[in-house]
């Protein structure tokens, strides 16, 4: 394999492949075809990550089950005809919940302060229930697992998020949020023992919506978190700065049809807008050229129209029932102009891609599911298949 | 208990993982009802424009917009939901005084968990009480967070136990909980990872949710093709010399029709397969809705009636 495969290129060159875009286009799939073809033949320890809620990663793997702690692909599941691999292949899922846990212990001053913060039923349900926080807890997990310095390459797929980049933005907003003067309002009181003149109104209004006992938990919640306040926004600005780092890149996943490439399309601006790496554009379940073709478009209509005909000359020569052909050559014709309408439309689509000047990577669609490594090894083969 | 079926009901949840035609299927069923005679909102939550996209208009915002006789479309925007949440039960005039709410609204929202996830599913269970609308369709989150909006209003009955916002979540679960009136559609297509979602997420709304799943549809269902003598005749075309006799015949190379009916065909058999798998996991009273594959050279208001009619089809 030569190094002309611009795949194959961002994996040798880079520390983190950050695999993003829109849902259901194959990213967790995509993270962990290219993580495997860098093991096997770029070498190194690679780590691919995944932080999709949904379970996915350890079928294609053929991992039983991906905890929070980093597990080991056995070398012989992926030994192929080009050989046993030259590298090593290690996956790891985010536990929310652990993830959370640990950073707690990590950044409180005392064992005391932790629990405190544990016990608190706010804090269960932010780890536990919603979906910012794992945005947050994605990149500061990786964070975490890249500056071990253990792993040569690390391959992260992201959340299915609500809003294109949210997963970038949550370091930056956890910082904020831990900065605002509405913060440093609310938890006045609770420090001070007095209620600062500034914040009555808003703590009048806030008890008026969320109960005193509630807005007690938030207080104790905040408090105690206060004591993590360094920690946390020196951590944050730490993932946003290894997100800007030239040893990360981004990979935008899509698939060819239209509501997916325009959220990808969005997603390559927005990286751009940061001044973020794209590394490429990886278009998954691409039609094979041969559909948008106008001549087999011809040659469909044309089996489609002499039908008949055909099947008289064709039937006896291949010894099967004429009137079964007649049947199966209309089936033909009626079937390929079926999948040539969708290819000559996804065609148009990828043709007017703005990839913001990243190579655009086009691979086949499979007639099977992906569901174990030889699979997960056919893809990769074809991502960094030469352009 | 006969609760009615989804499309029956005066809230309807659409979800789905993402890439299986959720927001079509939405519109299709807003569309769908509409012509019905039905007064229907059709609210997009994620705010990215495909729903309205699919009746080929502008993008909505939070008030709604009439769009066709009897449909009105609107985008779900949680800071406008507080907003007039605020006007409605707090009687001051606290928007103006607050500062500016933006940064008001973020501080709560991220110090109140949950509070993005109630101001949504808050303001679409308004909407079903005030009983302007006879149906509200919700193009939803993707199942990645369908569980923590559905779920909201009993996180927050947990944690709160009193103040104003604990008499709200207790009407909102009132209608959610209530399956006359609220249903959950899952859409998925007939492919393994989206099949094998749906049946987790089927397990998670029963556990973690008080809302009822009525239906799932499945899109993009591929026709049949070939009778299994049928497959016999294709396969013995496939050899090298039923490609040489059907070239001669036909003047023309036809490889690509050859390679273009196998895929069709190995796809129709592997959904086949999934689709059975999904089929078998569910309860078998659960309403399964078959969709198929529009082959369609443009998304818009032409795949939308198409995918309308095929639901009237189903359904009615």
């Amino acid at each position: 394999m030569s190094g002309s495969s611009p795949i194959l290129e961002l994996l040798g060159q880079r520390e983190i492949v950050v695999a993003c875009g829109p849902g259901g286009v194959g990213k967790t799939t995509t993270a962990a075809a290219a993580a495997a073809q860098a093991a096997l033949r770029l070498g190194g320890r690679v780590l691919v990550l995944t932080v999709d809620p949904a379970r996915r990663l350890a079928d294609a793997l053929g991992i039983k089950e991906i905890g929070n702690e980093v597990t080991e692909v056995p070398a012989e599941a992926f030994v192929t005809a080009d050989g046993a691999p030259v590298g090593r292949l290690f996956a790891a899922m985010l536990d929310t919940k652990k993830s959370w846990d640990d950073l707690i212990e990590r950044h409180t001053p005392d064992p005391a302060t932790a629990a405190r913060i544990m016990a608190n039923p706010l804090y269960q349900n932010i780890t536990g229930r919603f979906i910012q926080s794992h945005d947050y807890i994605a990149m500061e997990r990786l964070y975490e697992l890249h500056s071990t310095g253990e792993w040569d390459l690390i391959v992260v797929d992201t959340p299915p998020t609500r809003n294109a980049l949210d997963f970038l933005d949550a370091p930056s907003r956890m910082a904020d949020f831990f900065s605002s003067r509405l913060l440093r309002w609310l938890i006045a009181p609770a420090r001070s023992g007095l209620f600062a003149v500034a914040s009555k109104p808003f703590t009048q209004v806030a008890d008026r919506i969320l109960g005193t006992e509630f807005l007690g938990d938030i207080t104790e919640f905040f408090v105690s978190l206060q004591s993590m306040y360094g920690g946390f926004v020196e951590r944050a600005n730490a993932v946003a700065r290894l997100m800007a780092d030239e040893r990360t890149t981004f990979l935008v996943v899509s698939s060819s049809e239209t509501v997916p490439l325009r959220e990808a399309e969005f997603f390559v601006s927005q990286l751009v807008d940061r001044n973020l790496s794209v590394g490429a554009v990886v278009l998954n379940k691409v039609l094979p050229d041969s559909l948008a073709d106008p001549g087999g478009l011809a040659a469909a209509r044309g089996l489609g129209e002499r039908a008949g005909e055909i099947a008289g000359e064709v039937a006896q020569v291949i010894g099967v029932d004429e009137e079964a052909l007649v049947r199966v050559l209309g089936t033909i014709a009626e079937s390929y102009g079926d999948f040539a309408v969708t290819a000559r439309r996804e065609a148009g689509a990828r043709s007017r891609f703005e990839a913001g000047g990243a190579p655009l990577v086009s691979v086949p669609r499979l007639d099977e599911d992906i569901h174990d490594m030889a699979g997960l090894l056919a893809l990769g083969n074809l991502l960094i298949a030469e352009p | 208990m006969s609760a009615p079926p989804l499309v029956d009901r005066r809230l309807i949840f659409v979800t789905g993982k993402g890439g299986v035609g959720k927001t079509t299927v939405a519109a299709g069923l807003a569309q769908m009802l509409a012509d019905e005679g039905r007064r229907v909102l059709a609210c997009e939550v994620d705010a990215k424009g495909d729903l309205a996209a699919a009746f080929e208009v502008p993008a909505p915002g939070f008030t709604p917009e009439r769009i066709g006789d009897n449909l009105s479309l609107m985008a779900m925007d949680t800071e406008a939901s507080l907003r007039e949440y605020l006007k409605l039960n707090l009687k001051i005039p606290i928007v103006g005084r607050i500062g500016p709410l933006a940064k008001a609204f973020d501080f709560v929202a991220t110090a109140a968990p949950g509070v993005k996830e109630i101001l949504t599913v808050g303001k679409l269970c308004f909407e079903a009480r005030e009983k302007n609308y006879d149906s509200i369709v919700v193009d939803a989150s993707a199942t990645g967070h369908i569980i923590g909006q559905l779920a909201a209003p009993q996180a927050i009955n947990d944690l709160v136990r009193v103040g104003l916002i604990r008499s709200q979540t207790d009407w909102m679960l009132d209608i959610l909980s209530d399956p006359v009136q609220t249903g959950l559609a899952i859409v998925t297509t007939p492919e393994e990872m989206p099949v094998a979602e749906t049946i987790e997420l089927a397990g998670k709304v029963a556990a973690e949710t008080t809302v009822e799943l009525a239906a799932v549809v499945v899109n993009r269902v591929l026709p049949e093709r070939f009778g299994p003598r049928d497959e016999e005749v294709f396969s013995s075309l496939e050899t090298p010399a039923g490609r040489t006799a059907l070239a001669a015949a036909l003047g023309e190379d036809v490889t690509a029709l050859l390679d273009a009916t196998r895929l069709a065909t190995s796809l129709r058999r592997s959904r086949a397969a999934h689709l059975e798998t999904l089929r078998a996991s569910l309860d078998t009273s659960m309403p399964i809705i078959l969709l198929p594959e529009l082959f369609a050279r443009t998304d818009g208001v032409r795949a939308t009636r198409q995918i309308a009619e095929h639901l009237e089809g189903e359904l009615r």
